[in-house]
């Protein structure tokens, strides 16, 4: 299957392009904790650049490429923000920070996936996540 | 404007509330302000409110849901009252592990051991 490539503005949008990825991750056979290891980092994702790249401004665009092997997820993520060091986030499992609302995307990201990083300007993340039986 | 479709279920039992959540998956902007904001009503109503969240029906949540989280839990101090959470599956309760929110948040296995649980 080659690289898919899709461009949203919200969140509604971005759930559709989420189904479709999971339908072809079903497809392949990957199992429910790695789908759900899937859907996870990329609502975090996805949300992160809707909601902070693109500061929801529906002008502006969050493109999403991922490819489903059998034996792979890559994802990638990019939105039209400024970007933002992604080794300057505070931990969130720190005490001091364990009460604070925000701020524990960028963490489950690296924790659900294989592969996290991010691009030197911080507005595009890219992900891998391998099908293991 | 539409009215907000209902994300939450109340029961009581004795004095204690419990607040089923109805999404299966809580996960994007939308969703988790509207029950966000319906928590926050049943909080502002309460006085030293003791509050059962029910996790049965959820299957997915994102980091956004566990801000929504704190936030209730800081409100429900605020008024000398307490939350407890149950039903929690397996693959959520490690999202709570893994972010230590394990150790914030009273989690009990059941509803009967969250209602039993209350001082």
């Amino acid at each position: 299957m080659a690289k898919m490539v899709r461009t949203v503005t919200d969140y509604a949008s971005a759930r559709i392009v989420q189904r479709e990825l999971l339908e072809q991750a079903r497809q392949r056979g990957y199992s429910e904790e790695t789908a759900f290891a899937i859907r996870l980092a990329f609502e975090e994702a996805t949300n992160n650049a809707i909601r902070h790249g693109n500061a929801m401004d529906p002008a502006k665009g969050v493109r999403i490429e991922y490819e489903v092997t059998a034996r792979r997820t890559t994802i990638s993520v990019a939105d039209e923000g400024r970007g933002f060091d992604p080794d300057g986030l505070p931990d969130p499992t720190c005490d001091e920070n364990l009460e604070k609302p925000g701020g524990r995307g960028v963490m489950l990201m690296r924790a659900y996936m294989d592969k996290v990083t991010f691009n030197r300007r911080g507005n595009r993340v890219s992900m891998v996540k391998h099908n293991r039986p | 404007m539409r009215e907000q479709d209902p994300r939450l279920r109340l029961s009581v039992n004795g004095n204690v509330t419990i607040i089923e959540l109805l999404d299966r998956k809580i996960l994007d902007g939308v969703n988790i302000l509207q029950i966000g904001e319906q928590l926050s009503a049943l909080v502002a109503q309460a006085n030293a409110p003791k509050f059962v969240l029910d996790f049965t029906n959820v299957a997915h949540l994102s980091s956004s849901t566990l801000g929504v989280l704190i936030t209730l839990s800081k409100r429900v101090r605020e008024k000398a009252g307490q939350l407890r959470l149950c039903g929690i599956q397996p693959a959520i309760l490690e999202i709570f592990v893994i972010t230590r929110l394990n150790e914030i948040f009273q989690i009990c296995s059941s509803r009967e051991e969250a209602v039993k649980s209350f001082v």
